[in-house]
């Protein structure tokens, strides 16, 4: 392998070379199918293991609330709606957020000290374990989000969607901000300038051009923030509750379904309790996959205009 | 640079294999109950300090224990709740159960200055199945006169796992409550009609810690290693009786079968707890399975017996109950039960 | 009226401005308060017995996690060993083959790989390791950690090897090199500091992940290098001491999530300079 030009001058080199290549050229393409299968291979091993509970529920699994492991019923309605509300409240509470580090980075200060610092940290911020979020979340946040809930007495449980949400929030800023960004960057400069040319002010150019130029990049990036919400698990594991008990407001306790498989997977007993926790991670795939897709065809769309 | 790189990848490679070469002995992975866990913690890391054996107990939940122990993924399992005459008919092969330990369940709660309240099974049942919502509520204040308790709602705290906790308390609850019983029944894990869920008696103590105007079923062991109060309850007799390993020893003084699969809740002793059970470690058995080796088999059973003899002593100091004679006697017919290929592996 | 209206428009552009920048400095708020928290917290138990010792019973005070840190090591390793070769030799293959049906298959597969929920791959060593080796390991722990860090080097290795000018590639073919060490020997050193950095990037993002270790690695209190065992991890030490009511296991938790952000933050911090100083550039 060292000494690669010194290779010797005999007939059989030839040969090997040539077989080398052969050998090589399958490697890469080996390797590259390699990953196609494994992911072909996932799915199909989901959905093997949890038909015992398709065939059992069917469709009703989307829309039962009832998860009794006694009697051996299983509904997921309890999680999506954990999911949901949990990964679309962060959003909300994230967006304006991303939005500012965006325009901060991608429009006001292109250059200088500021904004590296700013992408230094959001970088730093989303190489944090989710753990230790779902640590200093429980610590922290869920005594502030109990004497919230005092304050505006309601019972007063501090873990639950609400602390979930703004953990989650937390956590996806960064995703959502570096997409955004980047969106915000790739906007032409002479549609701004043209904009300065009319006497705009700096507000207006982002607001009226900016954004409008950007907007489905910025939601492809808001998208697959969402993505990563949904599948998060330990830090919001840490905060939710863990109750299967439908959520009526915010301040419920709930559980998503990620967080119910981590809590419930290794204890499961009997058959069809196992496989209806995995076919709650079929469809987490699934939705993780959806949404992958959908935002990254937004962004390769707007990638190509640009 | 490059060979270097590969000098540098390849001792990676290399050096947890020679460890392993070095250290080729008999390690011992078993799973389940958390119930006892802090006395399983204690006795194997004494264990290892004495004979060098490993013995690597995860508090997953006695539901995993029993899963773990039928999909062959550990030696033994923990559980605190037994394998029904159904489960073990449909288990691969003989299962059986040792005793290891009694324990108490407690009701352990998060109120101003902790005071020392008393609960009638209607009480606890109605709490639980959400009937009673305030903890200032009149039937809790009926039977704790003196005690101020404050304006405030009671927030359920449950297992959000398979729990042999939560097979002793609603065993409990449906022995004592005709509703309960019909709404709710009694497992590893029920569908509760209200409360938080946490994950582990660690997680359940940790959550009632962390929240006042909580309240939940723990493990007496953990309440009282963190100075958590403990409610009396009433017993059949109509005694208010303080969780104890006294008391729940006492509860014990029952015959038991020979399989030592008993419940104790509700038990008929005057100065008993009616709270409590048996903690068992479940083992095959027959040994032989999947290519065991006879060493680790015999391994198991001399940390079984070891288990249920020399190592009670560290029961009463971590609040569980030391095994009654009948249940010793009882759990060392069956470990000398224990067969390797056809042998009894202890004469 | 009309001089009223600039005025308008102009304090609204001073407002904006200061709106974007409180916000964005807002945003950053949570991570000084994490880090400062658990370096609060955590180095108070951050001694030499907690990093050389293991841990000890419940409730009794002292102990280390040292079997943690091992385990977290053994998981990588594991981990790395069959992700780094086949991510890079794929992340070759798609950079070297734009189009093709493969590549944009397999390229589709990267994507959804990367956005997998990482419980669903705990799930799936499960189904796949755990049941059939009949028992719980650190094998299995890094085999589902190694299919998590298989989507970013791949990426990273075709957006780097994608950088280096074809010219490169060409003289050494030119010079009569064969295709195979022309990769080999020119195009990947010429891409090394990039490909290093998806290394440690994705080496960071795996330290740190608990989800799929729950049902797999599954933890141990004693101290292992044999991969057919189960191991603790850094993670899941942290889970399991944060949630339990005993305050001798939270200042455990503490120290150790102090190590694991030490671990991450250095790794990402190499990963950066790697990719300053061999950025590829011609």
């Amino acid at each position: 392998m060292a000494n690669l030009f010194s290779s010797k001058p005999k007939v059989l080199s030839r040969t090997r070379g040539l077989w080398a290549e052969a050998a090589f050229q399958k490697t890469l393409s080996i390797s590259a199918l390699a990953i196609l299968v494994l992911l072909t291979a996932i799915f199909l091993s989901l959905l093997i293991h949890s038909s015992p509970s398709l065939k059992a529920f069917g469709l009703t699994f989307f829309f039962s609330q009832t998860w009794d492991p006694v009697s051996s019923r299983f509904g997921a309605l309890v999680f999506f709606v954990g999911t949901l509300l949990t990964s679309f409240l962060a959003l909300l509470i994230c967006l304006p957020f991303s939005l500012a580090i965006s325009i901060f980075i991608g429009e006001y200060f292109r250059e200088g000290i500021l904004s590296s610092i700013l992408k230094q940290v959001t970088e730093l911020l989303a190489g944090i374990p989710s753990v230790i979020y779902g640590f200093w979340g429980l610590f922290v946040l869920v005594p502030i989000v109990r004497d919230l809930e005092i304050k505006l007495g309601i019972l007063p449980h501090g873990v639950g969607i609400l602390a979930a949400s703004l953990i989650l929030s937390v956590m996806v800023i960064p995703y959502a901000a570096s997409i955004s960004r980047e969106v915000i960057a790739l906007v032409p400069s002479d549609i701004k300038e043209a904009g300065y040319s009319l006497g705009a002010t700096r507000q207006e150019v982002v607001t009226k051009i900016i954004l409008p130029y950007a907007g489905s990049g910025i939601m492809a990036g808001t998208l697959l923030a969402l993505g990563r919400a949904l599948g998060e698990t330990m830090a919001v594991t840490m905060v939710i509750g863990n109750s299967n008990i439908l959520p009526h407001s915010i301040f419920s306790p709930g559980n998503t379904m990620a967080s119910v498989i981590a809590n419930e997977f290794t204890e499961a007993t009997g058959r069809l309790y196992l496989s209806s926790l995995i076919e709650i991670g079929l469809l987490l795939f699934l939705v993780a996959l959806t949404i992958n897709f959908i935002g990254r065809y937004i962004i390769k769309k707007v990638s190509i205009r640009a | 640079m490059g060979k270097h790189l590969v000098a540098i990848f390849l001792s990676f490679i290399l050096m947890p294999w020679s460890a392993l070469a070095v250290a080729k002995q008999v390690e011992l992975v078993g799973a389940g109950a958390t119930f006892p866990y802090p006395l399983y913690s204690k006795m194997f890391y004494s264990y290892w300090k004495t004979t060098g054996i490993k013995v690597n107990y995860q508090p997953i939940g006695s539901g995993g224990g029993i899963r773990q122990l039928t999909n062959l993924t550990v030696d033994f399992g923990g559980s605190d709740a037994f394998m029904s005459d159904e489960a073990l008919a449909k288990a691969q092969a003989k299962i059986l159960h040792i005793p290891i330990c009694l324990g108490a369940v407690v009701l352990t709660y998060n109120l101003p200055g902790n005071p020392e309240i008393k609960c009638t099974p209607n009480v606890v049942a109605d709490i639980f199945l959400g009937k009673i919502r305030r903890w200032n509520d009149k039937r809790i204040e009926e039977i704790n006169p003196g005690i101020k308790f404050p304006k405030i709602d009671i927030m359920v705290i449950h297992r959000s796992d398979g729990s042999g906790t939560t097979f002793v308390f609603t065993d409990y609850l449906a022995k004592v409550s005709k509703e309960w019983d019909g709404k709710v029944g009694s497992g590893k894990a029920v569908n509760w009609p209200v409360g938080l869920g946490a994950k582990g008696n660690t997680g359940v103590t940790g959550l009632i810690k962390h929240l006042p105007g909580t309240v939940g079923y723990t493990e007496l062991g953990y309440a009282l290693l963190n100075r958590m109060p403990a409610a009396l309850l009433m017993n059949k007799h109509g005694r208010f009786i303080t969780p104890s390993t006294a008391s729940v020893t006492r509860a014990a003084a029952v015959p038991l079968p020979n399989d030592t699969r008993l419940t104790i809740t509700n038990a008929d002793a005057p100065d008993g707890y009616p709270l409590g059970g048996f903690t068992w470690v479940l083992v095959y058995r027959e040994q032989a399975y999947k290519k065991r080796s006879m060493e680790k088999a015999t391994e198991l059973v001399k940390l079984l017996w070891w288990m249920t003899h020399e190592a009670q002593r560290y029961t009463e100091p971590l609040h569980y109950g030391q095994l009654p004679e009948q249940a010793r006697e009882k759990a060392e017919k069956i470990i000398k039960s224990i067969i390797y290929d056809g042998e009894p592996i202890l004469q | 009226m009309n001089r009223e209206k600039t005025r308008m428009r102009v304090i609204k552009d001073w407002v904006f401005v200061a709106v974007v920048v409180t916000l964005s400095f807002l945003a950053i708020v949570p991570l000084v308060l994490i880090l400062s928290y658990i370096v609060k917290n955590g180095l108070s138990s951050l001694t030499w017995e907690f990093l050389v010792e293991l841990p000890r019973p419940v409730g009794e005070k002292g102990g280390g996690v040292a079997n943690a840190i091992v385990g977290s090591f053994l998981l990588v390793i594991i981990a790395s060993l069959p992700a780094i070769p086949l991510g890079v030799s794929a992340g070759i293959y798609l950079s070297e083959r734009e189009g093709g049906r493969l590549s944009f298959l397999t390229r589709l597969a990267v994507e959804v790989l990367h956005g997998t929920p990482s419980i669903v791959i705990g799930i799936i060593a499960y189904l796949w390791l755990v049941i059939r080796m009949g028992r719980f390991s650190a094998l299995s722990g890094g085999i589902a950690l190694g299919i998590m860090m298989l989507p970013v080097i791949v990426r990273t290795t075709e957006e780097t090897l994608k950088l280096i000018p074809d010219s490169l590639k060409e003289a050494s073919l030119a010079l009569g090199v064969p295709y195979h060490r022309t990769i080999l020997k020119v195009i990947l050193p010429a891409g090394l500091g990039g490909i290093m950095t998806g290394v440690l990037i994705s080496v960071a993002r795996i330290a740190g992940e608990t989800a799929p270790l729950l049902f797999t690695a599954f933890g141990n209190p004693f101290m292992t290098w044999n991969i057919i065992k189960p191991v603790n991890a850094l993670p899941l030490v942290i889970y399991n001491y944060a949630t339990s009511p005993y305050p001798e296991w939270h200042a455990i938790a503490w120290g150790a999530s102090c190590v694991l952000v030490g671990l991450v933050l250095a790794l990402n911090l190499t990963a950066r300079i790697i990719a300053r100083r061999w950025e590829v550039k011609f």
